[in-house]
């Protein structure tokens, strides 16, 4: 019971690994590529969160007095996500307009010209 | 304690609403529900001691990339029947369930010992020295990594660019 309200480091990794699943989930089951980019996002957000996570509790305890910003690596690397996730966003919306235009559906099982 | 009871409220509305996303089938409601899961998102972050994180996440993917996603479902304008038929949702959701069920007991185990010793507590022992605010965080950018900063917007350059190129058909 203590394990449970007590939050640790452990908690947030937790809920980091599920809401990945649930975005794996969501790419894998569904067939509206609007929410397979949705679900991207949400682990990519996942991903955030551990990073987040073992920035707060790092596994190795550095000394205390160094300089701040380098326990602040990790708060760089979800910002650098966070970049790169608005650009994906954006080229993968531009490519669903385009598949869009050409085949009038966003079905993701009938984007299958390059199939054998 | 009271991180405990926000941080079971952040999590079940992020898990809550994230599975929202998953099993809506209609996309306009998947995109609110990404929304909200993003907002509890940011509430997490908080809790973490990441402020600065934390408003880029309600700024930037609340804000304007799920505008991007809204504006491009309302400008496809999908019919109902384009969105595929209705599957049995009870059956969905339950897997779904499953799914969470097994990874978190799986993770929790894999957990055990990797902590074993005392946690250190960066965002207590470093709260005096901003942990996690603008000042620090912005030096970690600007002093640490200030080249890949620089190649990020020559990325996002490239994406605009390249959206614009995608989308437009003929130029």
């Amino acid at each position: 019971m203590d394990e449970l309200l007590h939050i640790g480091p452990q908690h947030y990794l937790i809920l980091a690994a599920m809401l990945f699943a649930l975005g794996a989930a969501g790419v894998v089951l569904r067939r509206n590529a609007l929410i397979v980019l949705m679900s991207i996002e949400l682990m990519l957000n996942a991903v955030n969160l551990t990073f987040l996570a073992f920035s707060r509790f790092p596994l190795a305890p550095p000394p205390p007095g160094g300089r701040i910003e380098d326990l602040l690596h990790g708060h760089a690397a979800v910002f650098f996500v966070i970049a790169v996730a608005a650009a994906e966003a954006a080229v993968g919306l531009a490519i669903v307009i385009a598949v869009f235009r050409s085949r009038v559906s966003i079905n993701v099982d009938e984007f299958d010209s390059l199939k054998l | 304690m009271a991180e405990t009871i926000l941080f079971y409220l952040f999590a079940v509305g992020v898990l809550g609403a994230g599975a929202q996303v998953v099993l809506r089938r209609n996309p306009i409601h998947g995109a609110l529900a990404l929304v909200a899961s993003f907002f509890f998102l940011a509430g997490i972050y908080v809790l973490l001691s990441a402020h600065l994180i934390a408003i880029l996440q309600v700024m930037v993917y609340a804000g304007a990339v799920m505008v991007l996603f809204v504006f491009v479902i309302m400008l496809l304008n999908l019919k109902d029947e384009e969105l595929g038929q209705t599957r049995i949702t009870l059956w969905k959701g339950a897997g779904v369930l499953a799914i969470l069920g097994a990874v978190g007991v799986s993770a929790r185990a894999a957990l055990t010992t990797v902590y074993s010793g005392p946690v250190t507590d960066l965002a207590v022992r470093e709260a005096s020295r901003g942990f996690g605010g603008v000042k620090a965080v912005g030096r970690a950018l600007y002093l640490d990594s200030l080249l890949p900063f620089e190649v990020t917007s020559l990325l996002l350059l490239v994406a605009i660019v390249g959206a614009v190129v995608v989308a437009k058909g003929k130029i």
